[in-house]
């Protein structure tokens, strides 16, 4: 809140202070990542703010370079760790976009519902971790509870609870398992239900609205300076959503709405995110009405097919359409001048790594395995680049890959949704109480991972 | 092949300046004249036909092989016509500097500083150019192709390589 | 003091002192990166923490006895680690939490120090990238025995 109290008492007896210079991070407590902010107080008053970043620089960029096109997909977990399925997608999809990849529609429709649960993960733990900041710690202990909850979904589907390495060039590990349906409809009620009880709870409390009311305003005018995007720019009521202004995937044929705010403060962005909760949360039973029975993976053509049907198909040779003709077919395992083989050892037969049976069990699936990942082997898209963006938890995820037409990647570069909002935070803190800074930061959610990268 | 509004724009006004316009993977870009860049990018904001009005990203490429050596990327959105343009200059490695675009937008000021800490571009007339994700004993720009991966500085602890 | 009856004496007194302390366990998370997730749901009541004595987050290493460090360490950042691990009074013991802490992982790059007992002593490794909740707890108990079976007064 803008200290007006303080105001009026500076000018009815005029009080000097020094001003003092406080350092927060980078290992602070309520700085859940490491960023260092220095603060100049007048008072108790912000006048003046530096943020630093860079502490959790870890070359994701220079990391990405050294392998084939599916090494990074490790490293873009941990990009967003809190929302890893989403930059998972972004990354595999720029790479579809360079290899002319049209995914099967039913991966289409996995990769929606892992992103949005993902997305409900994300905006469970920024509220959970604000709300504590402020002394909620119930309303913490509850939605980690219901993080609990999606975790245990994502667990079920990807093996992992947080850095999944769920996608694949071309499609996505594994489908969904048994009964899959079923479970996320119950987890999700019983989400809303915490929801439910964490609207309750904080929504109407008068400690936590004055707390969040009027501070950090952002208005629409900063926000494109900086090229904010997401939750914090929706909650100053610009209409931008990746999903609905450039929809990819299916989000164009389900039906959700957009929650903007009025104000642009830090009860907006609160409510925002809850409300986008509810949003993701119907998108993914709207996906799951929707979803198409069907393969997950497509072959190099971008025709949908199993690894079965392929190996058989290459035992007969019929191999024809699934040939990338700009490549010659160089087999060298012994056996090769067997009448088929010339044909069954394409390099660039497909796309997808072979699932694990086939490249345990026999020759075609383990010679497939053996050149996707060796050097100098592996996906070869066309040169050129391309830049593609999803709308991640914080905003716009963008990725813009570089293709020298070889096997590795020439550059990756992520476009993070919260570095702009961060190079914006002294906008936000200067001209309030030294307090205020803690919902503030809170609320801009700030993901070191894809900050730093 | 057909450009876009924003090509055929850009094509009759700056033509001169621009060394390659066109469509790629469904993107539409522009090679333009370091020179331009500032020109270029407020006509993209105020042309009431394009209203490029978010800067999304600057970022860069490193072509060691290749004469001028750097490519500065600017990514350019517009909410009110939704659509995105790329903007790549090229730029020499003895003269890496472009103009800034603080001027425009204010959020070029961070995405500079990255670009200048990972690859030695400087900006002209940018205020407060230092490196921002690493630090400033850091020698080097680590994302230009002849810096080794695991080339390590460490502040603290034993100096390794 | 090694004669037989103060050998008995000392020993008993040790003993109490290891069970105090190894159920009393304050922790200073150093929190950075993605494994601050699973420590958060360690921490919380799906996995409780406090089980173990463990439940209290200090976050003033004057206050501390445990330095949880969570995440990767960057060369940027390892100063900070190590003024906080000056910091700390002794006794004090050190869990390196996850991958990169315990090795540096899978960024073998410029950026990222390169397991972080190159800079402070290490007493716990959890592996693990991130490690699961059901990990941590076995780490955390892993310390447990370590404070119970050290000398306490030295």
């Amino acid at each position: 809140m803008r200290n007006e109290l303080m105001d009026n008492v500076e000018t009815s007896t005029p009080v000097s202070t020094n001003r003092m210079r406080l350092s927060i991070g980078p290992s602070h407590p309520a700085t859940h990542g490491t960023v260092k902010i220095d603060v100049e107080l007048d008072g108790e008053t912000m006048v003046d703010a530096q943020v630093e970043i860079g502490y959790l620089h870890r070359a994701f960029e220079k990391s990405c370079e050294q392998g084939n096109y599916m090494h990074p997909i490790p490293y873009t977990d941990r990009l967003n760790y809190v929302s890893p399925l989403i930059c998972n997608f972004g990354y595999a999809q720029a790479v579809e976009k360079l290899l002319a990849i049209e995914i099967t529609e039913r991966c289409k429709y996995i990769r929606v519902i892992m992103s949005e649960l993902s997305r409900v993960t994300d905006h469970l733990t920024c509220i959970g971790a604000s709300a504590m900041e402020l002394g909620a710690f119930t309303v913490f202990l509850y939605l980690m509870k219901a993080r609990e909850y999606i975790y245990e979904l994502i667990e079920d589907v990807t093996g992992a609870r947080l850095t999944v390495s769920y996608v694949r060039i071309g499609g996505v590990k594994a489908d969904f398992p048994w009964e899959f349906e079923k479970k996320t409809r119950l987890a999700l009620r019983k989400t809303r239900e915490v929801l439910d009880e964490v609207d309750r709870l904080l929504t109407k409390n008068r400690i936590f609205y004055d707390r969040m009311r009027g501070v950090g305003v952002c208005t629409p005018e900063i926000a494109i300076q900086y090229g904010i995007t997401g939750p914090f720019l929706r909650s100053c009521g610009v209409n931008y959503d990746v999903r609905k202004v450039t929809p990819y995937l299916v989000y164009d044929c389900l039906d959700f709405e957009v929650p903007l705010g009025i104000q642009g403060d830090n009860y907006d962005r609160y409510l925002c995110r809850l409300r986008e909760m509810e949003q993701s949360m119907r998108i993914v039973e709207q996906a799951f009405d929707r979803m198409p029975k069907g393969e997950i993976n497509v072959d190099f053509e971008g025709r949908p097919m199993s690894a079965a049907e392929m190996r058989d198909l290459s035992k007969f040779g019929a191999t024809e359409g699934l040939l990338r003709r700009s490549v010659n077919a160089e087999p060298t395992l012994a056996g090769s001048e067997r009448v088929f083989s010339g044909l069954v050892n394409i390099p660039e037969r497909k796309v997808m790594l072979p699932p694990k049976e086939e490249t345990y069990s026999n020759i075609e699936g383990l010679m497939n395995h053996f050149k996707m990942v060796m050097t100098g082997h592996g996906l070869r898209p066309p040169k050129g680049e391309t830049y593609t963006a999803v709308e991640g938890a914080n905003g716009e995820l963008g990725f813009f890959v570089v293709s020298d037409g070889t096997d590795r990647p020439y550059r990756v570069r992520c476009r993070p949704p919260c570095f702009p909002t961060m190079a914006a935070l002294p906008h936000f803190l200067i001209g309030y109480s030294m307090a205020d800074l803690i919902p503030t930061f809170g609320s801009v959610n700030m993901i070191g991972g894809e900050l730093d990268r | 092949m057909e450009l876009g509004v924003t090509l055929r724009k850009l094509k009759e006004k700056f033509g001169d300046w621009l060394f390659d316009v066109g469509q790629a993977f469904g993107d539409d870009f522009f090679v333009a004249h370091k020179d331009k860049v500032v020109e270029i990018s407020r006509f993209l904001r105020d042309d009431p036909d394009l209203r490029y009005n978010f800067l999304i990203d600057i970022t860069a490429v490193d072509y060691p092989q290749r004469r001028p050596r750097f490519e500065v990327v600017y990514h350019f959105f517009s909410l009110p016509f939704k659509q995105r343009v790329r903007m790549k200059v090229p730029v020499e490695e003895n003269h890496a500097e472009v103009p800034t675009l603080i001027s425009l937008w204010e959020g070029a000021n961070w995405f500079e500083r990255e670009v200048w800490d990972m690859f030695g571009i400087r900006f002209s007339g940018h205020p407060d150019l230092r490196r921002i994700l690493l630090y400033e004993s850091f020698e080097g720009h680590p994302l230009r192709k002849d810096y080794p991966v695991n080339k390590r500085q460490p502040l603290v602890g034993p100096k390794i390589s | 003091m090694n004669t037989p009856a103060g050998g008995f004496f000392t020993s008993r007194l040790d003993k109490m002192i290891g069970w105090a302390r190894k159920y009393s366990i304050f922790q200073y998370p150093f929190v950075t990166a993605c494994c601050g997730m699973e420590y958060m749901a360690t921490a919380c009541s799906h996995y409780d923490i406090d089980r173990f004595g463990a439940g209290l987050p200090r976050f003033s290493p004057r206050q501390a006895d445990v330095l949880f460090v969570v995440g990767t360490i960057s060369h940027k950042l390892a100063p900070a680690l190590k003024m906080i691990y000056d910091q700390m009074c002794e006794p004090k013991w050190v869990v390196a939490f996850g991958v990169c802490t315990c090795t540096g992982g899978f960024y073998d790059n410029y950026a990222t120090v390169m397991g972080i007992d190159t800079i402070i002593p290490v007493d716990v490794y959890i592996p693990g990238c991130p490690p699961r909740p059901e990990t941590v707890l076995d780490g955390l108990m892993k310390l447990q025995k370590k404070i119970q079976n050290q000398p306490q007064m030295t």
